[in-house]
């Protein structure tokens, strides 16, 4: 067993120590009713290229989406990653280390997450930022419980065009909270009017751009209503390299940014590990969950960090805490700031370019296809297409046509059958002209 | 001169008029260690004997400091807001925390005078 | 003691400003082609102004990351005895595994049919999970011990709403509990009635029937505890719970102890969470990400959330949406994140536990369990426990040895840091006056413990004999020396931001 270094000789060394005769000794505080008799049903250990062969027989059933051409998106993205990110994220100093609780053995960590609390202010135009949540879906749940606590109301109004999942991660951490959520239909078009649900008992209001059906919204007007309503704008962005290209939330107005930041960085992984991003206004600070990263001195002077502000967190205040979270998503906060650190001022504008060039590209061919209608009249890098069929059944196809083409609406909104019809497709830097063409001909293939 | 009285909680507080001045004491900022927050309650307020007036906060804790009396706070430290230290360093004289108009002074008797107070704090040794 | 060099460096210690003081204007590591041209569709929502990022080279960036790695202590570097954390070795094959294509590289919305490799592996996690805990279902999308709570108890909740209890609005913890217990039942809308523990480290089972009542929505219990004890009435305590008709949550954080062993679903367990980034060595990652699956009773089961795996003829099917009567899902209390799970972290944890086996993860718990012991009988003569042994997996120590030397709990673990070792986990658990809650774990070598226990021996003795100024200056021989906490949080600087232009600084 070549993760154990005892042999026999040690143990029973040890057990002398002890004064036990055997290891069972010290588990006689275990009610035998619950105790294992022998071993569990289970196989037996096994090599490297045992467990190897396993597992790589269960990754060959899947489809790689980098196998061949795929625009997949609805709050999860393909990007290149540079080599040099998984390279830094596996020295061990970053993998093996625990939260930086002793700070002066934890320079590295701490400085990461300095760093990466600047980045996430900077792209998302707000003050300051926390060193991270677990995922999208749970950052935006825990603002509207955060503008809850600012507001001291009890109803947080959704965008219709909030990603669903994200809806529905709300209802889920609200639902025994006094706050109570609302929703809007599914906003395909990108209009509705959300300023005429303000009211005195409105906490906030949580919107999407790009949102989910790829519209691109200017909030400002809506953060002066919320703001003269007394509630607080939440504004979530689920591809966070569009804000290399769109004015940003902070420029808004947001009182909260609520973020998805696994396009930088961070792969596919079929649905996590995500790193949640997470800022708001330096007011609202002590209400902020998760951790924080602060700079200070050493007894020698020398500049220094450290995680600050524990009181709002659950190990020091327990149910009074703003929230109970407590591991966050560390070491692909990192990932996403070596990506943001190598891409620079310079590298997202131009990442932001090539996949919004890339979008409006497939765009036009999509929408030259017979009876393909691209619904957009604005999007970054995801668009929203009318086929003539159910898109469910188009996807499949499309599989044997070796593209995966998009997510049908329909699979988010399940109760929806206006939405049949409806895929959601997503470009980036990572296809080229022939994954368009090869779309684009396999669809024409597949609607004929 | 008016005098001061003391909480189990380890809050001193002194009447004036109708106006008291509520504090933590000596030994609690000694058990908190390095005050470096204090929230404080809006002027209007109205709180109840034993229930939270403000919180203070160390780096490593956060206790609630509970009103001694029933009243309606006039006033808040805001000298106290901008440098939580003075609770450290005046914990009993610019470190205040609130000022409250009180509804029933006779509130005030039941508590421990200095005295019983230093007593009380001698035997948690 | 200050750096004397020029430089601020020192030999290999190389000092590191923040990327954001290295960057120019027009460098950059990535290169990519210039965009084609089309018609913009951003729709006048152009971003003006600069963000701010620094521009810098990748071997700048490479040499950036690596000099701060250096100051970071690594259980790759040296035992690792932080207590409830289980700081065990993390194999490289869990790495290797992750990174397959076919699962780090697959997006969680693509067609079921290109996916049943990766829906597998969860199931057949999901298995091992259900047979080591003993449990008949299991919830696998949250993504920490902390969201595993949130999920245990959300169940819980729904469970007694479903049946119109709307009245059980209590929920007992133990004065020991991790915080993330009182948070997370605060967080499901429940007070919290703290249980005291007994002479013996355990949760008194008298004071928990005397809390006993129609409100009483459950319990959340460690066991082993945050003491590092087994908690030995439990079955007595699940008993008395369901008794009232409350429920059982388990906090598995120290599963490590027992895995193998002893089954939860033998206890009277109701739901329980395993931190996979603990019991089955996925790595830590400065913090995370976790990922903390949950095992429910029978009971609890229609409650799990969404998305849920099902089986039905050798296909393998995602639950995402509330079905109708009598389908899977009807009665799930939701969705707790945007998708299905920590995919990176199940295949990390199915890789180690089949490396482990079932006869391995025996020898896991009984090697964990005898390291930390041999730690507690080998330091009885220099320093203090409060409660006798045998303990399980974690040796808990007090302040007691050090009472009348001038020394703390914090100087004792910051004298550590010289000594090569990050200290053990210091004042937790609350309820024990200047806690040191040491857990070597399984995967030391009785050298490595036995220097380990000299290095605390040692230092014991040292504090005894009066020379107190040794531990407060403590560390010297650290990246830095000690971290003014106290500024940091009276004057919160949480972000770099550019110095003022110069003709302004020098007015």
């Amino acid at each position: 067993m070549r993760y154990l270094p005892l042999g026999p000789d040690d143990r029973a060394k040890m057990l002398g120590v002890i004064g036990a005769k055997s290891v069972d000794e010290l588990f006689k505080d275990i009610p035998a009713k619950a105790r294992v008799s022998g071993l569990l049903d289970l196989p037996m250990h096994a090599g490297e290229l045992q467990v190897e062969r396993t597992l790589g027989a269960m990754a060959a059933k899947n489809r790689a989406a980098g196998a061949g051409p795929s625009f997949l998106g609805a709050g999860s993205y393909r990007h290149h990653i540079p080599s040099a990110v998984d390279h830094l994220i596996q020295r061990s100093e970053f993998l093996t280390s625990y939260t930086p609780y002793q700070p002066e053995v934890a320079q590295g960590t701490l400085q990461f997450l300095f760093e990466f609390q600047t980045a996430v202010a900077m792209l998302s135009g707000m003050e300051v930022a926390n060193a991270s949540m677990y995922e999208g879906g749970s950052s935006c749940a825990e603002a509207v419980l955060m503008a809850g606590r600012v507001t001291g109301r009890s109803k947080a109004i959704l965008s219709g065009s909030l990603h669903p999942h994200y809806r529905d991660t709300v209802r889920t951490f609200c639902q025994f909270s006094p706050v109570t959520v609302e929703y809007g239909e599914p906003n395909v078009d990108g209009n509705e009017d959300l300023a005429s649900k303000l009211g005195p008992d409105v906490a906030c209001v949580v919107v999407q751009t790009p949102d989910f059906f790829g519209n691109l919204h200017d909030y400002t007007k809506l953060g002066a209503a919320c703001h003269a309503a007394g509630a607080l704008l939440v504004v979530v962005v689920t591809e966070v390299v569009s804000l290399g290209a769109l004015k940003s939330p902070g420029q808004m107005g947001a009182d909260i940014f609520a973020g998805e930041g696994q396009s930088l960085g961070v792969g596919l992984n079929f649905g996590g590990p995500y790193v949640g991003l997470f800022a708001t206004k330096k007011q609202y600070l002590r209400q902020m969950p998760g951790r924080l990263c602060g700079q200070s001195v050493d007894a020698d002077g020398r500049r220094s960090y450290v995680l600050t502000l524990s009181t709002r967190e659950q190990h020091i205040r327990r149910e009074k805490a703003t929230s109970n979270i407590c591991t966050n998503s560390g070491l692909c906060a990192l990932a996403f700031g070596i990506h943001v650190s190598l891409l620079g001022e310079e590298g997202i504008r131009r990442l932001a370019k090539l996949n919004h060039a890339a979008a409006v590209q497939l765009a036009d061919q999509l929408g030259g296809v017979k009876g393909v209608k691209v619904l957009n009249k604005t999007f970054f890098n995801e668009f929203t297409v009318q086929l003539p069929g159910s898109a469910t059944e188009i996807v499949e196809k499309m599989v044997g046509q070796g593209v995966l083409v998009g997510v049908p609406v329909q699979r988010l909104y399940r109760d929806r059958p206006e939405v049949a019809n409806l895929l959601l497709v997503a470009a980036s830097e990572t296809n080229t002209d022939a994954d368009r063409a090869a779309y684009v001909a396999g669809l024409k293939k597949v609607l004929a | 001169m008016a005098e001061r009285r003391f909480t189990k909680d380890h809050e001193w507080i002194e009447l004036n008029g109708a106006i008291a001045t509520v504090g933590i004491t000596n030994y609690a900022q000694e058990q908190l260690g390095d005050v470096v927050f204090v929230d404080l309650p809006p002027a209007g307020k109205k709180i109840t004997k034993g229930g939270e007036a403000a919180v203070v906060e160390s780096v490593k804790a956060a206790s609630e400091v509970y009103s001694p009396v029933t009243g309606e706070v006039v006033e808040s430290n805001a000298d106290l807001a901008k440098n939580p230290a003075l609770a450290n360093t005046a914990a009993e004289a610019g470190g205040w925390f609130v000022k409250i108009k009180v509804a029933d002074p006779k509130e005030l008797s039941a508590l421990m005078d200095a005295a019983a107070y230093k007593k009380f704090v001698d035997g948690l040794h | 003691m200050k750096t004397d060099t020029f430089s601020g460096n020192r030999g290999l210690d190389l000092e590191e400003p923040l990327l954001f003081e290295l960057g120019r204007p027009g460098v950059t590591g990535v290169d990519m082609p210039d965009a084609p041209k089309v018609a913009s569709k951003l729709g006048g929502l152009e971003r003006e102004g600069s963000i701010g990022l620094a521009g810098v080279s990748e071997p700048e960036v490479i040499r950036h990351f690596v000099r701060m790695s250096r100051n970071n202590y690594s259980i790759d570097a040296n035992l690792y005895p932080l207590g409830s954390c289980t700081m065990k070795h993390n194999p490289r094959l869990n790495e290797k595994m992750a990174r397959l294509p076919g699962f780090g590289d697959v997006h969680p919305l693509q067609p079921e049919s290109t996916v049943q490799g990766a829906l597998e592996l969860i199931h057949v996690l999901g298995h091992w999970l259900k047979t080591i805990t003993g449990m008949p279902a299991v919830a696998m999308p949250p993504a920490a011990g902390a969201h595993g709570e949130l999920c245990g108890m959300m169940a819980i909740r729904a469970a007694h709403d479903a049946k119109g209890d709307k009245h059980r609005t209590r929920v007992l913890i133990p004065e020991s509990a991790h915080g993330t217990n009182p948070a997370t039942a605060a967080q499901c809308g429940f007070s919290v009635d703290p249980i005291p523990g007994n002479s013996h480290g355990r949760v008194d089972l008298a004071a928990v029937k005397a809390k006993l009542g129609p409100d009483v929505a459950g319990i959340m219990l460690t066991n082993p505890n945050t003491l590092g004890l087994f908690e030995n009435e439990v079955i007595e305590v699940a008993n008395a719970i369901h008794s009232v008709g409350g429920y059982f949550y388990a906090d598995g954080a120290n599963f490590n102890a027992i895995v193998g062993k002893a089954k939860p679903g033998d206890m009277g367990v109701d739901a329980i969470h395993i931190n996979l980034h603990k019991t089955f060595s996925t790595p830590h990652g400065g913090g995370g990400p976790g990922s903390g699956p949950v095992c429910f009773s029978q009971a609890l089961a229609p409650y799990a959330p969404l998305p849920m795996i099902v089986e039905r003829q050798g296909r393998f099917h995602l639950i995402e949406h509330r079905g109708s009567a009598g389908e899977p899902g009807e009665k799930s209390f939701g969705r707790m994140r945007t998708f299905n799970g920590q995919m990176g972290m199940f295949v990390r944890a199915l890789s180690y536990m089949m490396s482990h086996g079932a006869d391995g993860l025996r020898q896991v718990a009984e090697d964990a369990v005898l390291s930390a012991n041999y730690i507690m009988a080998s330091c009885k003569d220099d320093m203090t426990s409060p409660f006798p042994g045998p303990c399980m997996h974690e040796a808990l120590f007090d302040d007691r040895f050090l009472e009348g030397t001038g020394v703390t709990t914090l100087d004792f673990a910051k004298a550590m840091i010289d000594e090569g070792y990050h200290p053990m986990t210091v004042y937790f658990p609350l309820v024990v006056h200047g806690a040191m809650l040491t857990e070597p774990t399984e995967t030391e070598s009785k050298e490595s413990v036995d220097r380990f226990i000299h290095v605390l021996k040692s230092l014991a003795k040292k504090a005894k004999s009066g020379d107190a100024q040794f531990f407060k200056d403590a560390p010297r021989y650290a990246p830095r020396r000690r971290v003014d906490e106290t500024a940091a949080a009276r004057n919160p600087v949480l972000r770099w931001t550019p110095p003022a232009p110069k003709a302004q600084a020098a007015e």
